[in-house]
């Protein structure tokens, strides 16, 4: 029903928006993606199909109305599967992963598994000088914020699928796309929240 | 003479590439030194000016008489009018893939051949990356001004302006979630906001560039092509109209700038 309405939202906006003759529409610059790339190692072809996220965000150059943004973050929401018990994991491990930017390229072996690539966008604990700042800096999050229950499982949503929360957030979605498992995210987690973390001391 | 000053050069050059790292200090000031002293780029442009003159491929000829929009032979200041629409091969070729176009017409390679080994890496560049850094090099001082004219020119741009705002891959990137805000970095990397013609002219002024962290001359095919690597998308194809109009995009927005390349990078 939701998605109906987007997308025939979606070819409304096209219809009546002043396209110059040069402009592709949206089907057309889907379909050249499509011609001019090529699978290769672990990056297949369906990593060019956009889901109902993508699509409303490229579409809305990244600012949906506040109403499609709210239906289609709940949508998100519903696929969860939210952990029962703490989830607070090892933030030791959850160190690594923060600072591990590897993994899903197509030049790299799917064995070996992926980490968060946190610190490529956020700052963090002080251990680690040097971070980016596409996303907003973490440091002391957990001592700032709590760990309980609520905060924890806050964080591990934003983990798993940031477009839960903020439809066109910048953030990858690592839990729904199978970057991390449910343990890596834990200990993510961990690192963003243990009182004993380098990241609240 | 030259050709054994080039060879003196390029032996240099090979030993900084190949010079082991054993203290990261060390290494950081040999950069430095290297980059006051004068970029590596220029023993790129000088190996291209001999494949430029190498006769080569089953026509045993050289590209010297390729037309790289200025007329045939004409390499001064055709680099910073690229890319831009060629009737005769009925698409929007940047340097690369008119370099590639040449190629297949003068020297009578097979596709397939010339395109075996596009991007070279530290210890062995590759063809197209010395080719492109002559050719680049020949338009210093020229003003950059890539063809808008065309039809297809235009299209080209609004194809790049659209891919550049696109969502996809395994994490929903497009080229503006990290090049869409002024400021931003990703560790310690800044990223040029390549939508704004403030900061695009020097980006676009200097490509292509040596990046001395990996010792390699770098073209615009390979930028765009490592860009989606990083986005986890599958491999743009190599020349084609994806890559072309992103190129496109991005020169028309740098248009103006002064062309300065090939550049060097950290």
């Amino acid at each position: 029903m939701m998605t109906k309405w987007i997308l025939g939202a979606g070819v409304a906006a096209l219809a009546f928006s002043p396209l110059a003759s040069a402009e592709p529409s949206y089907a057309e610059v889907q379909q050249i993606i499509k011609r001019d790339f090529k699978a290769k190692g672990q990056a297949k072809m369906d990593r060019l199909d956009q889901d109902i996220v993508q699509q409303v965000c490229t579409q809305a150059h990244d600012k949906p109305p506040a109403d499609v943004a709210k239906a289609l973050e709940a949508d998100q929401f519903k696929m969860f599967p939210f952990p029962s018990g703490s989830l607070i994991g090892n933030w030791q491990n959850g160190g690594k992963l923060a600072w591990s930017g590897k993994g899903m390229q197509w030049n790299e072996d799917p064995k070996k598994g992926a980490g968060g690539g946190c610190y490529n966008c956020h700052e963090i604990a002080p251990e680690r000088t040097s971070f980016g700042t596409i996303g907003p800096s973490l440091r002391a999050f957990g001592k700032k914020r709590g760990s309980g229950a609520d905060m924890q499982k806050y964080v591990y949503g934003k983990i798993y699928n940031a477009k839960a929360y903020t439809l066109c957030s910048n953030m990858p979605r690592f839990g729904a796309t199978g970057t991390l498992t449910e343990q890596q995210i834990k200990d993510l987690v961990a690192y963003v929240l243990d009182p004993s973390s380098p990241n609240n001391k | 003479m030259r050709a054994s000053g080039i060879s003196a050069l390029f032996i240099a050059a090979f030993a900084l590439a190949i010079a082991p790292g054993a203290a990261q200090a060390a290494k950081a000031t040999k950069y430095q030194k290297m980059v006051v002293e004068g970029s590596p780029a220029e023993l790129f442009e000088l190996v291209g000016e001999d494949l430029w003159q190498k006769k080569q491929g089953p026509k045993n000829a050289s590209l010297e008489k390729c037309d790289l929009g200025k007329g045939p032979g004409v390499v001064k200041g055709a680099y910073a009018a690229l890319p831009r629409y060629f009737k005769d091969t009925n698409r929007v070729d940047d340097a690369e893939t008119r370099l590639l176009y040449c190629m297949e017409t003068l020297q009578g390679r097979s596709r397939k051949e010339a395109l075996k080994r596009p991007f070279g890496n530290a210890n062995k560049p590759s063809e197209m990356e010395y080719l492109t850094a002559y050719v680049a090099g020949q338009s210093r001082g020229y003003k950059v001004a890539p063809g808008m004219s065309h039809p297809q020119e235009k299209r080209a741009y609004e194809l790049g302006k659209a891919l550049f705002d696109t969502r996809t891959g395994l994490y929903d990137f497009s080229c503006a979630t990290c090049h869409g805000e002024a400021g931003k970095r990703i560790r310690a990397s800044e990223l040029p906001v390549l939508s704004d013609p403030a900061v695009a002219r020097p980006v676009m002024a200097t490509w292509p560039a040596y990046r001395v962290s990996n010792s390699q001359m770098k073209t615009m095919q390979w930028r765009i092509n490592n860009c989606y690597r990083q986005m986890r998308t599958p491999q743009p194809i190599w020349g084609s109209e994806v890559v072309n109009a992103m190129h496109t995009y991005m020169m028309v927005t740098g248009k103006g700038a002064i062309y300065a390349g090939p550049g060097t990078k950290r």
